[in-house]
């Protein structure tokens, strides 16, 4: 049991929205559940969950979204983005889902490595103090591509 | 069903490895299971996240996730993965003698 090789996932994270942040943070707390190695990079809209200032403000927009029954000219309308947020959190809140600040803490303390992106901390005017504690350190694509190795990537 | 023995008491397991009988679990069987997966010793905090996972899989009918361990055992997250290395969602039921969670969390 503990002479197999360990299994290392690498998730990339590029959406910023509610619901799109989940998938990539579970499967790494999933990973590292199973007694697997886990590293998440955080790019592009991606870095918005792990901005302090944002963490706590990320929305689901029904707009586009084949999944959310509401026809477009009606989830266009002011407050549409807001509520169907609002709805969504009280339902994940009802199965006692975390919130995504809580996930990053859990995936902290869990020992997964979190990884922001050079690239677009650049283009977005981002500094490391910006981020949540939890991110090891500021990468280049790269320095993924070397840290990935062997890994199994899973792209969001 | 494949049998195992441990401390001396032979048990069925699971494809897995995750004995199937909880009656027949007491603290030298898991002692036994702790080395085997690579835990030598346990000490008051394995004992409290273990007491924990037995009685709330009794209670809820289904074996607990790391998080709902950290809330009702007390132990935080960061020493629940030092306590159980290389994977605590499955070694520490697979220990206590319950089934492997299901829970995604």
């Amino acid at each position: 049991m503990s002479d197999t090789p360990t299994r290392k996932l690498a998730i990339i994270c590029s959406k910023g929205s509610l619901d799109m942040a989940y998938p990539g943070l579970i499967l790494a707390n999933a990973a590292r559940m199973a007694g697997h190695d886990a590293m998440v990079f955080f790019t592009f809209w991606g870095l918005d969950i792990v901005n302090a200032s944002k963490v706590d403000h990320l929305h689901l927009s029904p707009i586009g979204n084949t999944s959310v029954p509401v026809p477009a000219m009606i989830a266009g309308l002011p407050g549409m983005e807001a509520l169907a947020t609002r709805l969504m959190q009280s339902e994940m809140d009802k199965h006692q889902i975390p919130h995504v600040r809580e996930m990053l803490e859990i995936l902290g303390d869990a020992g997964a490595e979190l990884y922001a992106c050079q690239l677009a901390m650049d283009l977005f005017r981002l500094q490391k103090s910006d981020l949540v504690p939890q991110v090891k350190d500021v990468i280049s694509a790269m320095d993924f591509i070397d840290k990935s190795e062997g890994a199994q990537v899973i792209f969001v | 069903m494949p049998t195992k023995t441990y401390a001396g008491v032979t048990l069925e397991v699971d494809a897995e490895g995750f004995l199937t009988q909880s009656s027949l679990w007491t603290r030298d069987v898991a002692a036994a299971i702790a080395v085997e997966a690579g835990v030598p010793t346990l000490g008051e905090k394995h004992w409290k996240v273990i007491d924990f996972a037995r009685s709330d899989t009794a209670a809820q009918g289904q074996s607990p996730g790391p998080r709902r361990i950290v809330v009702g055992s007390g132990v935080s997250m960061k020493d629940l993965y030092e306590l159980f290395p290389k994977g605590p969602g499955k070694l520490v039921a697979r220990v206590a003698g319950v089934p492997k969670p299901k829970a995604c969390l």
